[in-house]
Order: structure tokens, then C-alpha cells, then sequence
């Protein structure tokens, strides 16, 4: 996922060697081209491509799916979805993930791969803080597990009686948590969710900014040093700036992510948690369809939910370019 | 740019061993890497204590799992693995998620690559348009898509069978497979393929002989994030693939804990978690480098 960042525009290297080889078309070539891009680009229009365009056409009808009766009604769907309180609270729900959660996620990775590159000795070389693997393969490896044991494991630890959580907490003398519900809770079932998510991707994204970090040449870092920057300075005015791109990076894949977030929810609280307080947009177009098998409305909120990812994706372009992001990040 | 940064930071290097220093760590420098190295510890216990509570408990019994979530089990036995993996039926859970799994990495992987070497070395009209459907690929949510792939697979008779959830593991993983491979083909020197065709070999030789083999680091790092994605998929299998006995491990275990309202035995469900979960371990442990390698080598550019 992260690898897009080394995309090379197709049609920019036409070299002599690819132009000659259009010229003469033998069998040996034609039948190279169908098989090697005709049976994948077929498979792709067929189970991605014209899926996300019939979820468009979809959405403009009142189609139930099993039976042959499908109408065209217009925006009906969509003026449908904006007056049901139930999904604009999903929507709100989503968009708060959207928001917070990439910030939580990339500000404490950030923090953490800091504290990994620059936590080792200020003098001489540049190195990094000594045992620091240990840290990276440990916080890293939550990133591969399944994300629907992730939210087992939690809805585990969360048990108001026996998880570990509550456990821990009474265990150190803080009685009042004793059968304390973290997700039946309206107040806290929202934020104990979140920090699910955030435990599963902070590695992930640690490593990430590690690696970017490294990609820094050292002499920047020694120069800042000798003209007398501290660590928080160098981090903050040396560090962000130079990593800018692959924090951008991460903030759309984790918005996506926090967008969707419909395997961690319903682990965590199936049925949407205390007064649909983690009721997301992917649960609720979840239902719609495959418990209600009102396809046409579905298809609405996929749509919506296409759109607020668009958006969101865009806004990040936007704000990395008006604070001045790559120009001054070329290296 | 960055041959430039290349030789000044060599000769930095080499000023750097004509005058060896020792360097000393202050004070400072101590007290930084103490709390460094307390507040990474701090985020490594909060990463691993609910995993190595979810073992302990998948030994004990779901009355001594209720008594208290820290005290250990009266007799260490594999009793609740045994519950998981025969009447959970996470072990034939387990063998569908093997074969659905391996057959659909394998297949993308194979169209994946050809696709992106088609695309990195070859010119031709409409090649830009496909880059750019694959892209739109990867951006929009799956979600926007599920309905209508519901019917597409009703309608060609491939819902609900293995090889109808196969072909929509390999669409929905082809986008990355090719993004990732065309930058790799694209990197590989024109001399080679050349020297090739003039030796007589054909495109289809071309490929598999010379390129494919000289792709391999490219396609090993691919091939382990396909298969974590493959294998934690959820959404897909729970939507399209629902007959009992062709469950995957990750939506038989969602069902699993799904119906414990009921019928509770939180010491199979934890066991059934740990078995889920070995597989992926295990290639973590064994790819680990190279995952994160990998995870660099995207941010490198």
C-alpha cells in the first residue's frame, strides 16, 4: 500500500528499444499481449471496474435485488438518506474516525519512530537509539494480524468483568472500574474503539517514518546540530518537514481505512454499541443490504461513502500543497 | 541530486575515519535514551500483554477464565484447542482459507506480474488508460462495490462457490500487485530483454526465462503482502461467501464469537484467535525483514 509513493507514469520511458518492438507483429507477440493483459484487464473490468459503475446506476433505484422490479426514482435514495437519523448518526460516527483517528495514528507513531532515530547519542555519528528493533518488530507485528481477531481480542480485554483491562486497573487500586462496561458505555465506547484501530496500525506506520527518517542524510541532521538545535527543534523544524510526503501517505491510507473501520466495529460492538455510538457508514450500507435487501438504498450509501472518501483524500492534497509541501521536500 | 548527496556524504565518511573519535555520551544523552527507551517499552507491553493474556487464556476454562483474568489455568491442556478445531470447526475453516488463499496469491501473483510488465515495457495506445482504471482501483472503497458484485457472481453462478470468492480475491488484489511490479519492471535495464530477442527468444521466453527470475525480490515482497491481505480479508467472504462449509478462517471465527451471546466458551474462542493467528506469525517471523524492508523501500523514492 505504501509502495504507490514509487509509481512511474506508463509511456514516459519509450525508449528505442520499446518503439522498435511495436513495429513487427508476430504470433508470438500478439498472443503475449492477449494473454499477458486481455485475461487480467477483463477480470478487472468485470469484478471491480463495472461494480463500482453499476453501484451508481444502482443507487438512482428502488431496486430490492430479487425481484425483476426496479425503478428509477431519481435522488429519492439519496434524499432518503439524509433525513434518516439513524444513518446521518452513522455518517457523523464515520467522520469522526476520519479525522481523529489518522492524527492519533501518525502523531504517535511519529513520536515513537522519533524516539527510536534520534533517542541515541548526540554526539558523533548519527545513530539511532541502541535495541531499538526490539521495539519495531514488536509494535509492528499487530499490523498482520487478522483485524477481526484484532477486535475479538479487545472486545476480550474490554469484558467489564473479566477482561484484562478492568483487571489491571482494579489490581492497581482503581475500584471503580470494577465491572466498568469501556463499550457499553456511551461515553467511552467511541474512543475505547479507536484506540483498537490505533493499536493495530501504529507499528505499521512507525516503521514507515523510521524509514523515511533514514532516508534524511545525516549531514542535514549534523548541520542543524552544529548551528545548535535541540532534538524537539531538529524533529519539529528538521524531521517533519523532510518526511512530509510520507506522512501524507499515511494520512489518506489511514483515513481510508478509518473510513471503512467495518471489521473493527462489529467486532467490537455488532450492533452498532450504546445508542449507536460506533455505528459506522459500512455497517449500516452492511445491513441495508444483506439483512434488509434494500439494494438500491445500499448502493446510495456507497456512493456517499465513495464521495466523503474523495473528499477527504482531496482535502489532504490540498492542505500538504497550500503549507507548501513538495517543493521544498525534493532531496 | 542524489549522486551529489551520495559522494559529499562519502567523503564526510571517509573525514570521519582519518580523525577516529570516541565519542562519549553526555548526561543528557543518557537521560534522553532513559526515557527513549521507558516510553517504548511502555507502547511494547501495551502491544503485547493482550496477546500473550489471549494464549494464557486460551488454556483455561471458561469458568476459570470468568474467576479471574489473570489467575493461571488449574492443568495446561490443549482441550480448548481441540474444541476450536473440530466443533468451532476452525479446522475446516482452517484447510478452506489454505486452498482459497494459496490458489488466488498464486494466480495474482502470475497475472499481476504480466500485466505489469506489459504495461512498464511496452507502448502502446490505451496503456495509459488502464494505469489509470487501476488506480481508481485502489481508491475507492470496496464497500461501493459490494452489492453489485453480490449479483455479478449470483448471475454467473459463482456465488457462494470457491472459485467465485478466488476471482474476486484476485481482481480486488490486482491493482497493488501491478503498481508495485511496474515500478520493479520498470527499473530493470532495456539491455537485457534485448540481448534476449537478438539471441532468438521470443516475448513469452523473454518473460519467463530472463525477466520473471530477475523480478524476484519484487515479487517475494508482493507475494507476503498479498498474503496478509488475503488472508485477514473479511468483508469479501462474509459477503459473497456464506455457505457454511466453504467459510474462510476469518469469517468463521467472526461468526464464531458473533453467536457467544449464547453459547459461551471464551476459552475455544481464544484458542480458535491463537490458531488464527500462528500462520500469520509465522510469516511474520520468518519474513520479517523483508516486510519491513519493504514497508521502506515504498518511502525511499
Amino acid at each position: 500500500m505504501t509502495h504507490l509513493s514509487t509509481e512511474v507514469k506508463p509511456g514516459s520511458g519509450d525508449t528505442a528499444a520499446a518503439r522498435r518492438r511495436r513495429i513487427n507483429l508476430s504470433f508470438d507477440k500478439v498472443s503475449f499481449m492477449v494473454v499477458f493483459l486481455g485475461i487480467p484487464v477483463v477480470i478487472y473490468l468485470v469484478f471491480v471496474i463495472s461494480p463500482f459503475i453499476q453501484a451508481v446506476y444502482y443507487s438512482l433505484t428502488n431496486w430490492t435485488g430479487f425481484s425483476a422490479k426496479m425503478d428509477f426514482i431519481g435522488l429519492n435514495n439519496y434524499v432518503k438518506l439524509f433525513q434518516d437519523d439513524i444513518f446521518m448518526k452513522s455518517m457523523g460516527n464515520s467522520i469522526v474516525l476520519g479525522i481523529f483517528l489518522p492524527i492519533i495514528t501518525i502523531v504517535l507513531s511519529l513520536v515513537l519512530a522519533s524516539l527510536v532515530t534520534v533517542g541515541g547519542s548526540s554526539r558523533g555519528q548519527i545513530k539511532g537509539l541502541r535495541g531499538s528493533s526490539f521495539y519495531r518488530v514488536i509494535s509492528f507485528f499487530p499490523y498482520v494480524i487478522p483485524a477481526i481477531v484484532v477486535g475479538i481480542i479487545w472486545a476480550a480485554v474490554y469484558d467489564p468483568s473479566s477482561g484484562l483491562l478492568n483487571g489491571l486497573l482494579t489490581g492497581v487500586g482503581l475500584e471503580q472500574f470494577k465491572d466498568f462496561a469501556w463499550l457499553g458505555n456511551e461515553s467511552t465506547a467511541m474512543i475505547a474503539s479507536m484506540f483498537v484501530i490505533v493499536w493495530g496500525f501504529v507499528g505499521f506506520y512507525m516503521v514507515l517514518f523510521i524509514a523515511g527518517i533514514k532516508g534524511i542524510p545525516a549531514e542535514i541532521f549534523e548541520a542543524a546540530r552544529i548551528d545548535g538545535a535541540g532534538r524537539l527543534r531538529t524533529a519539529v523544524s528538521i524531521t517533519i518537514p523532510l518526511i512530509r510526503d510520507n506522512i501524507q501517505t499515511a494520512y489518506i491510507y489511514m483515513g481510508i481505512l478509518a473510513l471503512d473501520a467495518f471489521v473493527y466495529m462489529s467486532a467490537l460492538n455488532s450492533g452498532g454499541g450504546p445508542n449507536n455510538s460506533t455505528l459506522v457508514m459500512s455497517q449500516q450500507l452492511f445491513s441495508t443490504a444483506f439483512t434488509k435487501g434494500q439494494f438500491g438504498l445500499a448502493c446510495a450509501m456507497g456512493v456517499v461513502l465513495a464521495v466523503i472518501t474523495l473528499i477527504f483524500a482531496g482535502i489532504v492534497f490540498l492542505v500538504n500543497k497550500l503549507s507548501g509541501g513538495a517543493k521544498d521536500v525534493s532531496l | 541530486m542524489s549522486t551529489k548527496i551520495a559522494s559529499t556524504s562519502k567523503s564526510v565518511s571517509d573525514a570521519s575515519l582519518i580523525i577516529p573519535r570516541k565519542a562519549k555520551d553526555t548526561p543528557g544523552d543518557k537521560a534522553v535514551a532513559g526515557v527513549s527507551h521507558a516510553l517504548l517499552s511502555i507502547w511494547a507491553l501495551i502491544v503485547i500483554l493482550p496477546l500473550l493474556w489471549t494464549v494464557l487464556s486460551s488454556f483455561k476454562t471458561t469458568s476459570e477464565i470468568f474467576a479471574s483474568p489473570f489467575g493461571l489455568p488449574a492443568e495446561w491442556s490443549f482441550k480448548n484447542y481441540v474444541t476450536a478445531w473440530t466443533s468451532a470447526g476452525i479446522g475446516s475453516y482452517f484447510i478452506n482459507t489454505v486452498i482459497i488463499v494459496g490458489l488466488a496469491l498464486f494466480i495474482v501473483m502470475a497475472l499481476g506480474s504480466m500485466t505489469a510488465y506489459v504495461l512498464a515495457r511496452f507502448v502502446f495506445p490505451g496503456s495509459k488508460a488502464i494505469y489509470t482504471l487501476m488506480l481508481a482501483g485502489l481508491t475507492f472503497p470496496i464497500f461501493l462495490a459490494i452489492v453489485p458484485l453480490f449479483f455479478i457472481l449470483k448471475n454467473t453462478g459463482l456465488l457462494n462457490t470457491r472459485p467465485g470468492l478466488i476471482i474476486v480475491y484476485v481482481a480486488f488484489a490486482l491493482p497493488f500487485t501491478v503498481f508495485f511490479l511496474f515500478s520493479f519492471f520498470k527499473s530493470l535495464p532495456h539491455e537485457i530483454s534485448e540481448a534476449a530477442s537478438i539471441d532468438g527468444a521470443g516475448e513469452w521466453r523473454t518473460f519467463f526465462q530472463v525477466m520473471l527470475p530477475m523480478a524476484k525480490p519484487g515479487l517475494a515482497s508482493v507475494a507476503i503482502f498479498n498474503f496478509l491481505g488475503l488472508w485477514n480479508q473479511y468483508l469479501i467472504p462474509v459477503a459473497l461467501n456464506t455457505k457454511e462449509d466453504q467459510k474462510v478462517l476469518s469469517q468463521g471465527i467472526g461468526a464464531f464469537a458473533g453467536q457467544m451471546g449464547y453459547a459461551v466458551d471464551f476459552g475455544a474462542l481464544f484458542a480458535a484467535s491463537v490458531i488464527t493467528v500462528v500462520p500469520v506469525l509465522i510469516i511474520y517471523i520468518i519474513f520479517q525483514r523483508q516486510l519491513q524492508g519493504s514497508v521502506s523501500a515504498g518511502t525511499m523514492k
